[in-house]
């Protein structure tokens, strides 16, 4: 997310929906990838799908 | 106003859906838990399966007065053959039994699929209601979509001064909305492709009257004024015909003549691949129910293959234990944001009623 932030091209665009868009390109991979492969293909799929349960993890110990 | 309407209107009914989804994601662990998973005796070594025929018969003699109107092979359960029986093979669905026979000594297993996550189920798919109550919801799934794709709208000047994951505690009110944007924006695309695929399945029975009226019509079309079949043909002559026109596939289910997966006259077998991927890919070979050859064989229309696959991307169960429990985390956020969003909606009309004047520019914008 650094890096997201640092980005000048999108400005706030890129602030506002980076975020959201990167974990959501990586829902779709993970939820596509399950299905398509059983084996480490799987294992892919579990960190994917469930980036946003860790992401909302790490925000709720971070928040001030 | 096109989020907080298109949310408001499906609130409940998704609240239902999110909560009765629940308990079904780990449905296969849960009927197992209660006996309505039977599983096969162990078979000892070299032992032969019986004719599909003999569990047939037996399948009849275990209920009385009925008819067969499929018979299915779970694909991790080889040893295990289901039995669906009814009065009639167009009879009321809801009065379709489920049972299981040991396919070594065709003995009786139990029934399959009833118990407690049938009633999680029926809420689920249809409230009680028959197609229409399925038709309903799939409205109520659209709206959702509806409300997904406004709320991503809405998100950006909500949160154009705030970085992503910002979860501020200065009121309640606040702190629900932070919770709320947070939440739903990361589930998005989780939350889009189970809603999409769950809009898609209240569908099926409409698709499978399309595929009838036109495929099949076409398929059956030599068979055109033929009485429904007297005496049926036997089962393993069959089902072996049907192996042999679809190689390198498995049976899924044989549904008999009359019932809503074929014609009045033939046996449809639904032959399946052995990939993740090509097993949810069914393909029907038509036999004639009176002799078992086979009639014709086509792959399904990209509509029905369409809804075939997208139905795991529904039930989140075909990536092992820990996608189910990772399906059931992201469901549990969704039931946060929808219960967040009907608090916020609440707490806002309470706000413009009092007529309290304290701005709060940051959840003023207009919608």
């Amino acid at each position: 997310m650094t890096a997201a932030r640092k980005s000048q091209s999108g400005g706030n665009g890129w602030r506002v929906y980076g975020g959201p868009l990167l974990l959501g390109l990586l829902s779709v991979a993970g939820l596509l990838t399950a299905l398509m492969s059983e084996g480490v293909g799987r294992y892919f799929s579990w960190l994917a799908v469930g980036a946003p349960v860790l992401v909302t993890a790490w925000f709720y110990v971070r928040r001030k | 106003m096109v989020h907080t309407w298109s949310s408001l209107i499906s609130t409940l009914f998704l609240l239902l859906l999110c909560i009765t989804g629940l308990p079904l994601i780990f449905h296969h662990e849960i009927d197992e838990l209660f006996g309505y998973d039977p599983k096969p005796e162990i078979a000892q070594a070299g032992a032969v399966k019986r004719s599909i025929d003999e569990i047939a018969r037996t399948a009849l003699a275990n209920d009385p007065g009925s008819v067969l109107l499929y018979i299915s092979w779970d694909k991790d359960e080889p040893n295990t053959v289901i039995a669906f029986t009814n009065t009639k093979v167009d009879g009321d669905p809801d009065a379709t039994k489920l049972r299981a026979y040991d396919a070594h000594t065709a003995k009786p297993l139990g029934p399959v699929g009833g118990g407690p996550m049938l009633i999680f189920l029926k809420l689920h798919v249809d409230m009680f209601a028959g197609q229409p109550g399925k038709l309903f919801l799939g409205a109520m799934g659209f709206l959702f979509l509806v409300a997904i794709v406004s709320g991503v709208v809405l998100y950006w000047p909500f949160t154009r001064r705030l970085s992503f994951g910002t979860l501020r505690d200065k009121s309640r009110r606040i702190a629900w909305f932070d919770w709320h944007n947070l939440l739903g924006a990361i589930t998005i695309a989780w939350a889009l492709v189970v809603g999409a695929t769950g809009v898609i399945n209240t569908l099926a029975e409409v698709m499978l009257g399309q595929w009838k009226a036109n495929e099949l019509a076409d398929m059956v079309k030599p068979y055109a004024g033929k009485p429904p079949p007297v005496q049926l043909a036997s089962l393993d002559a069959a089902l072996d015909k049907a192996r042999k026109t679809a190689p390198g596939m498995n049976v899924s289910f044989v549904a008999f003549p009359g019932t809503p997966f074929t014609s009045t006259h033939h046996f449809a077998v639904f032959m399946r691949g052995d990939t993740p991927l090509t097993s949810r890919l069914l393909k029907p070979v038509l036999l004639d129910g009176e002799t078992g050859e086979v009639s014709d064989a086509r792959d399904l229309p990209v509509y029905l293959k369409a809804l075939l696959v997208s139905q795991p991307l529904h039930f989140g169960d075909y990536g092992g234990m820990p996608l189910k429990i990772i399906w059931a985390l992201l469901d549990v956020m969704t039931i946060v944001v929808i219960g967040s969003g009907l608090y916020l909606w609440i707490a806002k009309r309470r706000k413009h009623r009092s007529h309290a004047s304290a701005a709060q520019p940051l959840l003023q914008p207009s919608e």
